[in-house]
């Protein structure tokens, strides 16, 4: 009761303060690109050197060159970088053909740029493509022009994908991880009402282990687990959602739920270890619910740089992670983001998980 | 001492800073129906749970059906069947659900199991209710359904921590009607009890304890003649002065 009416408003004005805006809030928001030249031996070269010069010059933009689209794309899909500009191979002649005729487009070479955006990131979508524009225009006319009109167009094959996503299909993969977190809430209430009411005293009378005791907890609740997200993609699907995916990311998704879902009945573990009721677990649990939900679940989308790094020590913003790779860049399974998020899920589950059933076998079962 | 019996030699539990059993050593014969009386705090809970392997003694030994229990804490923990002091039901779950709850904790074959649930609730006289949710019993109900729990693997050896508190007067004697019904299968019982009429009635023989020590230890008539007494009441107040239940 004390935590409902004074600790829980107190904390999570302070995460909403801190993560919406006056931690790291005022830093200006940076994107990472990448930049192929297909014309890395033509005539006119400095144009293309000009041009990332210019969009280096921006600040907002961090430029990192690959030599091959593919090398740029594997990036792009794992979500390293946040766009992919592809300059052509006559950009240069194109960009020079404008310089000498300004004023007679029949002597224009037209070309187009290639823009690839990171799917997965709504801010990116909406905050690059208008940015290029300008450099692209800066780099032509030396100046900002009101109106582009000249050789060059900016070609977006990913446009045409991201434009169609709404605010909620960027919510959904975080949705997945938001809803397991709950499950410490629930594992920490029940460990501690079975205490209270001595039931685990008179389990520990019976032949079954404590062993048995706590896996068929952990079972129960990665059953729960896989319930949870086959309710939320059938509920997200009547909703409209349609991922772009197979049946391998689906299974994946029920995988790395389900291995969460033990994480998540560790942390209830360690909140029932220190309870002394079941009201009280519901209070501790938050300690371990919010940080997650904040850093590592849809909440997250929008926060500053700070924030979204700090994301990085939950368990949570590691399934989160995979989900938007699988769901949002259609990044593959085996890619080494999807994998090396995979991992750190298992990590934190096994270490959480043992750390919950050490101390409650130990401090928590009286 | 027959094999199968309970010894329990110079048990000491102290916790932080109070005595709760203190040299306490007493033998009970298979197949008996024991008895141990005392008021509230003199250490007899804590004797049960020393004997299920609850508690680790902070010395002397105790051993069931010729095991020791901190040695072999599962093979005791197969033959035994503990009644809680507290009544220890999962409230949501019926009558039935929670007595085949902890059967299968047993690991009992489905037919044994079923057999026994069904016997218990007739004998309990809870069939009607066993479909109802624990959570809108009784107190006297909860307390029967809490004896179940603890027969319905058939356990050799049965602790009982004060069975019949908070019973009626009606649902105490039928509870009584149960354990003597124990008795007759040959089960090792032993029973805490408050009530001195409860272990006159029942018991065989009676331990009366009081801080954690053993005061007197006898059948029920050998002590009140031996202290001229009319019931086990007089015997505590001579040996302590004060009345079992103040």
């Amino acid at each position: 009761m004390l935590f409902i009416v004074i600790l829980f408003p107190i904390i999570t004005t302070l995460l909403f303060g801190v993560s919406f805006g006056a931690i790291g809030g005022e830093q200006a928001t940076s994107y990472k690109i990448g930049t192929v030249e297909a014309e890395s031996s033509g005539p006119f070269p400095q144009w293309s050197q000009h041009f990332i010069g210019n969009l280096s010059d921006t600040e907002i933009l961090e430029i990192q060159m690959y030599p091959t689209n593919e090398s740029a794309q594997s990036d792009l899909i794992q979500g390293g970088i946040q766009a992919v500009v592809i300059l052509p191979e006559n950009f240069g002649q194109s960009c020079n053909s404008f310089w000498n005729a300004p004023t007679n487009p029949s002597l224009w070479i037209n070309t187009t740029v290639q823009l690839y955006l990171d799917s997965g990131s709504m801010f990116a979508t909406q905050a690059i493509p208008p940015i290029i524009q300008q450099v692209l225009a800066k780099t032509i006319y030396g100046v900002q022009p009101t109106s582009l009109s000249g050789p060059i167009e900016i070609g977006s094959p990913s446009m045409v994908h991201a434009s169609k996503l709404t605010v909620f299909d960027y919510w959904v993969p975080g949705l997945f991880a938001f809803f397991a977190i709950f499950l410490i809430m629930t594992v920490a209430q029940s460990f501690t009402f079975e205490r209270e009411k001595g039931l685990i005293r008179r389990i520990n009378t019976t032949p079954t282990s404590p062993t048995e005791f706590m896996t068929s907890k952990a079972i129960s609740n990665v059953l729960i687990a896989l319930i949870q997200v086959a309710l939320v993609f059938v509920t997200t699907f009547v909703v409209g959602y349609r991922p772009i995916v197979d049946a391998a990311s689906f299974i994946f998704a029920f995988i790395i739920l389900s291995i969460f879902s033990l994480c998540c009945v560790g942390f209830g573990l360690i909140a029932a270890t220190v309870a002394k009721s079941s009201g009280a677990a519901t209070g501790i649990a938050f300690i371990f619910i919010m940080p997650q939900m904040f850093l590592g679940t849809y909440v997250s989308l929008g926060m500053s740089d700070i924030v979204q790094a700090a994301g990085k020590f939950v368990p949570s913003y590691y399934v989160t992670d995979a989900l938007t790779s699988l769901f949002l860049r259609g990044a593959p399974i085996l890619s080494a983001t999807i994998l090396l998020d995979a991992l750190a899920v298992l990590i934190y589950s096994v270490a959480v998980l043992a750390l919950g059933i050490v101390l409650f076998g130990k401090y928590g079962k009286a | 001492m027959q094999e199968g019996g309970i010894i329990i030699d110079k048990l000491t539990k102290e916790f932080e800073d109070v005595t709760a059993v203190d040299g306490l050593s007493l033998e009970v014969d298979k197949g008996e129906l024991f008895g141990l009386l005392g008021p509230n705090g003199a250490g007899k809970t804590t004797t049960i749970n020393v004997l299920c392997g609850l508690l680790e003694p902070t010395s002397g030994s105790v051993r069931v059906a010729g095991y020791d229990v901190q040695k072999h804490g599962n093979l005791v923990r197969q033959l035994i069947g503990v009644s809680t002091q507290e009544t220890a039901v999962y409230p949501h779950l019926t009558g039935k659900e929670n007595i085949e709850l902890f059967g299968n904790l047993h690991a009992m074959p489905k037919e044994k199991l079923k057999r026994n649930v069904d016997e218990l609730l007739r004998e309990m006289s809870l069939l009607d209710d066993s479909g109802r949710r624990v959570g809108k019993y009784s107190g006297g109900m909860m307390r029967r359904i809490n004896l179940a729990i603890a027969l319905v693997h058939d356990p050799e050896i049965a602790f009982l921590d004060e069975p019949t508190v908070g019973m009626d007067p009606q649902s105490r004697r039928a509870v009584w009607g149960f354990i003597r019904r124990l008795k007759k299968l040959g089960k090792t019982v032993i029973l805490t009890t408050q009530y001195m009429e409860e272990a006159e009635e029942l018991c065989e023989r009676v331990a009366i304890i009081d801080h954690g020590k053993l005061i007197a230890l006898g059948a029920p008539r050998e002590l009140k003649d031996k202290f001229n007494a009319k019931n086990l009441e007089e015997v505590f107040i001579q040996l302590t002065g004060r009345r079992i239940r103040e």
